[in-house]
């Protein structure tokens, strides 16, 4: 027996419930169920081996209902929802203390307000609701941390305006006693209900910024599809995404989200990525093509096998990562904590110290302004600021990365990747395509004059190389594929290391090496032999044509550099970084390279299990070093890294090695990767200096050391409005890295 | 007179909340299991921790305080920030691949708990 609860909306009243609860008991395997319509749920018992899940939305949909079996709230709708409460209660909490505070500032500080709102008793009553009503959850917040020999800025706020309403409270009742004893006898409820009320609209504004800094993965979570079309026994089903599992058939057409990750089984279409990795163009794709759930089906319908679901799809490992790169600590940070920790008790020390510092030397009326002094300190202390300045900057920071395909791991790599002083490229495959491409054909005089046929030749060229398995054969096979016919190979013979050499009907081909051509005593002219030198002096590699012992073509080819590798090389160096390119290739080939995108500096016939090794030596030269690579080659090195950014290769975003991640495989994505980190910091330490330099400067001035000098004394009021804005301006601050141009 | 209450009285406020929030004894470590239930209630009951390296626990943390400074929960070391609905359990799984002492803390870092790792 299995017991399911789910939700059901289209209910309107009691009898709706009744006959959804008949209707489910109908059904068979059920043994109980119960639909109640004040909290709009059904809790079903059902045999599993009888009745299914989707058997029972079947069975409250033909009534003309919705359940809603296995839509589980994201964890995102649960903060949103708690936020949308929270700003809903203090809205209100806001419009009557606002109301209240506005009555009493007016009867404290306009000479000409009626007098009846001056009366000290009326003037009681309008601050109590605002004292223990809308500042009750500080009194409870800070009851609750005191059990447990613990503060907060609660304790502060519930402390500081308990002084205010108190002695004001102790003013009405024993205004003679204090007159007696020649003191003012002034009620200071406009203090404790107007520093309440700036809080609360703080707090208001503070709510609604926060929102904002976790927009990035609420955008995220909303890109994943709801249902897809599954093909089961020849039909099609519309499910619930939770439903698909590994090797399900879904069909996908044009304009519908593609549901989860997998590869395309039946037909061709192009495919919008940019919601996922950022890449603004479409993606052509064909059978064999793998698919990223969430990402949009443009052009045709086509069918595709499910490979990874729920939380193994691309979508979901990014979600989760933004989420942990979020919760990290940025070692910026240690000294915050350390002060955050010391910072309210040390508040409320200093607090009872200037209270005596002015009762004991202030000018008169010394009790009224050792109070006055005692309660601004308590209020404009604002360990808030320092605890949002971090964590605020980082989740801004981090989900604008993921919007843009970078993918920052930690704040850790964050922080690090801001002070980058060297980057190291790994050749091929980051600078350079990785493939190797035909880079230009030359033919002799004959061939070009037309004594030999160029079609059959590029023909015989075509179908020749078809039969080989090398790289080289492959560039020269995609370069003719869409120009000639094959032609039947009746005899293929591979010359490891020099070449290959084929009978196509009467012709005899030889393609490979110069030692090829020496080996079969075949003269190369003249011609063939300068524009040989020419290719390598630009990093390619050669191979000649010899048709019936005669050479007859040259075909150049070379690993083609990526059209963005020269303007990103600029760009850091612009940034006054240095550029590293690190190969296996020999020294000729890689300077070829590097002088063709400029990098400063070239690493050349390094061994893979070298790479590792070169970092450490640019590490102690005292540089901070990031290094590209794709993530599985160049592992270690990765590690090895003061940052690793691994260029992805579209499906896997959970690459170890590396503290950044670019979701696709653009290199044009490094330079933004280490402004926004760059940008990220200067953010964080705005923060910082703001939240330090607040409470550094401002916590003296409410004590009073403007007094001495300027006879300056704070105003609790300001006090409370200060420390309103200051977490406000916080937040805001983290907001502005949305709009940083990356 | 009243002066020379008023000081004494002051001084001994200030030395008395030194010694209420920073002399406090530090907690024994509630060891856990597969599961274990923390109190969010201004602080964290159990206040210290101990888990076993490698072994998969649940904290079920349970948030009674209303106070925005707790609607965060952070454990920095193992990349959690989580946010807990008010009145109701909010389950959080870690597998500890480390020994030591970790921190956890409230969103803005006022109130603090440790989770030690054997």
């Amino acid at each position: 027996m299995k017991k399911l609860s789910f939700p059901i909306t289209g209910m309107h009243c009691a009898s709706c419930a009744m006959n959804i609860q008949r209707k489910l008991l109908k059904t068979s395997g059920v043994a109980s169920a119960n639909v109640n319509y004040a909290n709009e749920q059904a809790t079903v018992e059902f045999d599993e081996n009888m009745c299914s899940e989707p058997q029972l939305g079947k069975a409250v949909e033909s009534l003309g209902y919705k359940a809603h079996i296995g839509e589980q709230k994201g964890s995102e709708d649960i903060v949103e929802e708690a936020r949308a409460h929270d700003l809903t209660e203090l809205k209100r909490k806001l419009w009557v203390s606002g109301i209240l505070s506005a009555l009493l500032l007016t009867a404290a500080m306009i000479p000409f307000a009626p007098p009846f709102l001056k009366n000290p008793w009326l003037m009681w009553l309008l601050a109590t609701p605002v004292q223990f009503w809308a500042g009750w959850q500080y009194y409870q917040s800070a009851w609750s941390g005191l059990k447990n020999r613990s503060a907060n800025m609660d304790t502060l706020i519930a402390l500081g305006t308990s002084v205010a309403y108190l002695y004001s409270v102790f003013v009405v009742l024993q205004k003679s006693l204090l007159e007696g004893l020649g003191l003012r006898a002034d009620v200071y409820f406009e203090v404790s209900a107007t520093i309440i009320t700036l809080i609360l609209l703080g707090k208001f504004f503070e709510l609604r910024a926060k929102g904002q800094t976790s927009a990035a993965i609420r955008k995220l979570i909303g890109l994943q599809a709801k249902t897809a079309r599954v093909l089961r026994d020849g039909e099609e089903l519309q499910l619930p995404i939770d439903h698909i599992v590994k090797g399900d058939r879904l069909l996908v057409k044009p304009g519908e989200k593609i549901p989860v990750d997998g590869v395309i089984a039946k037909g061709a279409t192009s495919i919008d990525e940019s919601m996922v990795t950022g890449e603004s163009l479409p993606v052509e794709k064909g059978e064999g093509s793998k698919v990223i759930g969430a990402t949009i089906n443009q052009s045709g319908a086509f069918e595709m096998t499910a490979e990874k679901v729920g939380a193994e799809t691309m979508l979901a490992q990014i979600i989760e990562l933004v989420k942990e790169a979020q919760g990290s600590r940025a070692p910026i940070q240690k000294l915050v904590d350390i002060i955050s920790s010391y910072f309210v008790p040390i508040v409320i020390m200093l607090a009872i110290l200037t209270f005596l510092l002015w009762f004991n030397f202030g000018p008169e009326p010394q009790l009224v302004r050792a109070l006055i002094s005692l309660i601004a300190v308590l209020i404009i202390a604002c360990p808030c600021a320092l605890g949002l300045a971090t964590p605020t900057s980082i989740m801004v920071g981090t989900g604008k990365g993921a919007e843009n395909g970078i993918l920052i791991k930690d704040a850790e790599a964050l922080e690090v990747a801001g002070k980058i002083q060297t980057v190291v490229f790994d050749k091929t495959g980051t600078l350079t395509e990785g493939k190797p491409k035909v880079q230009g054909v030359e033919y002799t005089s004959g061939v070009k004059n037309g004594a030999k046929n160029m079609t059959r030749l590029k023909a015989l060229i075509f179908s020749a190389e078809k039969q080989s398995h090398h790289p080289l054969a492959d560039a020269v096979v995609k370069h003719f594929e869409n120009e000639v016919k094959p032609i039947e190979v009746t005899k293929f013979l591979d010359i490891s290391g020099f070449g290959i050499a084929a009978t196509l009907g009467k012709d005899k081909l030889l393609i490979g090496t110069e030692k090829l051509m020496q080996r079969e005593h075949i003269t190369i002219p003249q011609l063939l032999k300068q524009k040989a030198e020419q290719a390598k002096e630009n990093a390619q590699t050669v191979s000649y044509v010899a048709l019936n012992n005669t050479c007859v073509a040259l075909i150049s080819i070379a690993d083609t550099v990526k059209p963005a590798a020269k303007d990103v090389i600029a760009t850091l160096k612009k940034a006054g970084i240095q550029t590293v390119m690190i190969t296996g290739d020999n020294t000729a080939t890689a300077n070829a390279i590097a002088k063709q995108i400029g990098v400063d500096i070239v690493l050349a016939e390094v061994l893979p299990q070298d790479k590792e090794a070169k970092i450490q030596e640019l590490k102690k030269q005292g540089k901070k070093v990031a290094m590209v690579g794709d993530g599985i080659n160049d592992a270690p090195a990765l590690a090895a890294a003061d940052v690793g950014i691994a260029m992805g290769n579209g499906t896997d975003v959970a690459i170890e090695s590396a503290g950044i991640v670019l979701l696709r495989s653009d290199i044009g994505l490094v330079p933004k990767a280490l402004k926004l980190s760059k940008s990220t910091m200067r953010n964080i330490k705005e923060n910082l200096v703001w939240a330090f330099g607040y409470n550094v400067i401002l916590i003296p001035v409410a004590m009073g050391a403007l007094y001495p000098f300027l006879g300056i004394q704070l105003h609790p009021i300001l006090a409370s409005g200060a420390m309103a804005l200051s977490s406000v301006s916080v937040v805001t601050n983290a907001l502005r890295l949305k709009k940083v141009k990356i | 007179m009243l002066t020379f209450f008023v000081n004494v009285f002051g001084a001994g406020l200030m030395i008395f909340t030194y010694w209420f929030f920073f002399m406090k004894k530090e907690e024994k470590a509630v060891e856990a299991e597969s599961r274990l239930t923390i109190t969010v209630d201004g602080g964290y009951t159990p206040n210290v921790i101990q888990l076993k390296r490698g072994q998969k626990t649940t904290l079920a943390f349970f948030r009674k305080d209303p106070s925005s400074c707790l609607e965060e929960v952070v454990m920095s070391e193992f990349k959690i920030r989580q946010f807990l609905p008010l009145n109701q359990t909010t389950d959080i799984v870690i597998t500890p691949k480390e020994t030591g002492t970790f921190d956890i803390h409230c969103g803005m870092n006022m109130y603090h708990g440790k989770i030690e790792v054997v």
